[in-house]
């Protein structure tokens, strides 16, 4: 039998009857002109200023399974967790340089994806669905983790876990319908709207949490040697049980981890669709000077792992799950009103990003998919329809997989999903800054890096798992380990260099370019920007 | 880097490598190359009010990094309200953006 905190309960209730109410309510906040566009669905009318922005990309990256994943890895290894940390300061830096530019262009363009700017840029449908199709297959295990994010509060909390199947994933379903029932009517206006109450708890918790917990488990002294304790015995499965330092191998995969991460976060589809969102190429700056806000919230959050482990948290339990790791810890040492208030701030962390990957998904799908190639003459109307349809679909997916796999499969795939998307980062990237690089080399480049990296991550076993055992592996001619998707990344770059000198010696057809060199710096209320065609209707 | 000039040189346009530019992709530049420099603090001491030197160095450049990305963003922008406010009326140049 399993005692259930009916107090914790009702307060995690009470915030997700809250944001559910917001959720529907949100389709009548800043309502649309014209809501049968896509970019008014998909998009939030692409008018959302500098707070806006704030709160929802900030929802949007750091999701609930960053919160419960990111302590885990620090509860388990150590120091090789901590990489989180220089992965989101690198990561705003770097993408300060190209989302304006990406920004701007697809608001002249009225572009909804990357893929779209990929089809203008180049003119190729292939490539064009090779990125999309990339973004949809790392973005679902992202939205199936964001279920195991919802579980993981709910195991603690003392439901499901227990009897059939069905009363046992009750309230993930409830969940779930509540999610996809709002996200349907209300688009991308929902998880913007959910992202403050969202973002507010977030803060709400974990200041406390790093302040009041380390006052009852005697300072962050006594917590690191608690922690210095645990990782000088061995692991359960014989080996090191980590560190508070890396070892020497451990640097190269750490730095490379946190720069192909870094690189990477910004290629996925719901990323991106956030900063479309957005009313202006300097709000797109401006977030990247402030969402660090949101690093420092997740640093401390790693910090977390430590506490865990000072805590006692799962020590001597044969097997125990680092997962759990950080909703016991709260469990442990809140009281319980306070415990719903952290669950219900980890559990509505799982909603918001999991209802923009679905739109995000749900936007490459009716763009790339479906209007490139099945119905071209699809009005703005059946576009909206269409994305609608397929967020439901994508979501039902994200539960299937939750269901009828293993957790072990959600987090190897998500690894994989990483790794995937950086791959899509040369025709990306590059493409802003130049139409130097040829569309079939390109293509060559992602495949090559696709292959390569997948190939090499099957290869890896763990204890937990014979394939896609981890993110790392030797890097050829290097002789150190490094992460594989950013290996992959170089081998595309060098394919694509390559190839685009041959195919331009042998003069192969480039493919027409949409684009001019001025779209690339447009800023709202520029000529080019009032004249641009309305998006869901563009080219 | 600064991004490329999105405009051609007119005059009293600022050039497209300007100081302005230079001075943001070294404030971008910073933080990136202090966070892939794992060697320079992989280590314990000195510690802050427990913490070992790798864990609170890391957080500090959270807070940091912002400080140069906000920099970057206050020179962008001034430099690209320059920039428009000496180029000509009407559209850029389409050459497509071919480099």
């Amino acid at each position: 039998m399993r005692h259930v905190d009916w107090t914790a309960m009702a307060v995690f209730l009470l915030f997700f009857a809250l944001v559910t109410v917001m959720g529907f309510l949100a389709s009548r906040w800043r309502r649309a002109a014209d809501a049968a566009h896509l970019h008014e669905w998909g998009l939030g009318g692409r008018s959302f200023g500098t707070w806006v922005t704030w709160f929802l990309l900030g929802g949007d990256l750091y999701t609930a399974y960053t919160f419960v994943a990111v302590p885990a890895a620090v509860y388990a290894v150590g120091a090789a967790g901590f990489f989180a940390v220089p992965y989101t300061v690198i990561a705003y830096p770097l993408v300060f340089l190209f989302l304006p530019r990406l920004w701007s262009v697809s608001r002249v363009h009225g572009y909804v994806t990357p893929a779209d700017f990929v089809r203008g840029r180049y003119g190729s449908r292939v490539l064009s669905v090779a990125v999309a199709l990339t973004g949809i297959l790392a973005t679902m295990p992202y939205i199936a983790l964001q279920l195991v994010g919802i579980q993981a509060v709910l195991d603690t909390l003392g439901v499901g876990g227990s009897g059939n199947w069905f009363l046992q994933d009750l309230p993930l379903f409830v969940a779930f319908g509540v999610l996809a029932a709002y996200t349907y009517s209300a688009g991308l206006r929902a998880p913007a709207l959910i992202a403050f109450v969202k973002d507010a708890l977030v803060y709400v918790v974990i200041v406390v949490a790093v302040v009041y917990v380390p006052l009852r488990l005697g300072g962050y002294g006594s917590v690191f040697a608690a922690a210095a304790r645990k990782f000088a015995a061995p692991g359960p499965n014989g080996g090191p049980g980590g560190s508070l330092l890396l070892g020497a191998p451990g640097q190269w995969t750490y730095a490379t981890l946190a720069f192909g991460s870094a690189l990477a976060l910004f290629m996925y589809p719901h990323t991106v669709t956030g900063v479309l969102a957005s009313g202006s190429r300097n709000t797109v700056r401006r977030n990247m000077a402030i969402l660090p806000a949101y690093s420092l919230v997740l640093g401390l959050l790693a910090l977390l792992g430590f506490l865990a482990i000072a805590a006692g948290v799962g020590a001597g339990v044969p097997g125990f799950n680092s997962q759990l790791a950080v909703p016991q810890l709260f469990a442990q040492m809140f009281p319980s009103w306070f415990t719903g208030v952290a669950f219900a701030a980890i559990g509505i962390g799982a909603l918001v990003p999991a209802a923009i990957m679905s739109i995000a998904a749900a936007n490459l799908f009716t763009r790339n998919v479906y209007r490139e190639f099945l119905k071209p003459d699809a009005t703005p109307a059946e576009e909206t329809r269409v994305a609608k349809l397929a967020s439901l679909l994508v979501k039902v997916g994200a539960l299937a997989f939750v269901l009828r796999m293993d957790k072990q499969a959600a987090i190897n795939f998500q690894l994989l999903g990483g790794l995937w998307i950086l791959q899509t980062a040369v025709a990306l990237v590059a493409g802003l800054f130049t139409r130097w690089f040829h569309r079939w080399a390109l293509l060559a480049g992602w495949a090559a890096g696709m292959v390569y990296g997948t190939w090499t991550a099957w290869g890896i076993s763990s204890p937990a798992t014979r394939h896609f055992g981890g993110n790392s592996a030797e890097v050829p001619g290097l002789g150190e380990s490094g992460y594989i998707g950013l290996t992959a990344f170089v081998l595309n770059l060098l394919v694509a260099v390559v190839l685009t000198l041959v195919l331009r010696a042998l003069r192969a057809p480039e493919g027409a370019d949409e684009t001019s060199r001025a779209d690339y710096s447009a800023e709202a209320g520029d000529e080019a920007v009032e004249r641009a065609p309305q998006p869901a209707a563009a080219h | 880097m600064p991004p490329s000039s999105p405009h051609a040189p007119a005059a009293g346009a600022p050039p497209a490598v300007s100081t302005a530019r230079v001075l943001a992709g070294l404030c971008l530049l910073v933080p990136v190359l202090v966070m892939l420099w794992v060697p320079s603090y992989n280590r314990l001491a000195p510690g802050l009010g427990g913490m070992p030197f790798f864990y609170w160095y890391q957080l500090l450049w959270v807070p940091v990094s912002a400080l140069f990305t906000g920099t970057a963003y206050l020179l962008v922008r001034r430099d690209e309200a320059l920039r428009r406010a000496a180029a000509p009326a009407g559209p850029g140049p389409q050459d497509g953006g071919r480099a």
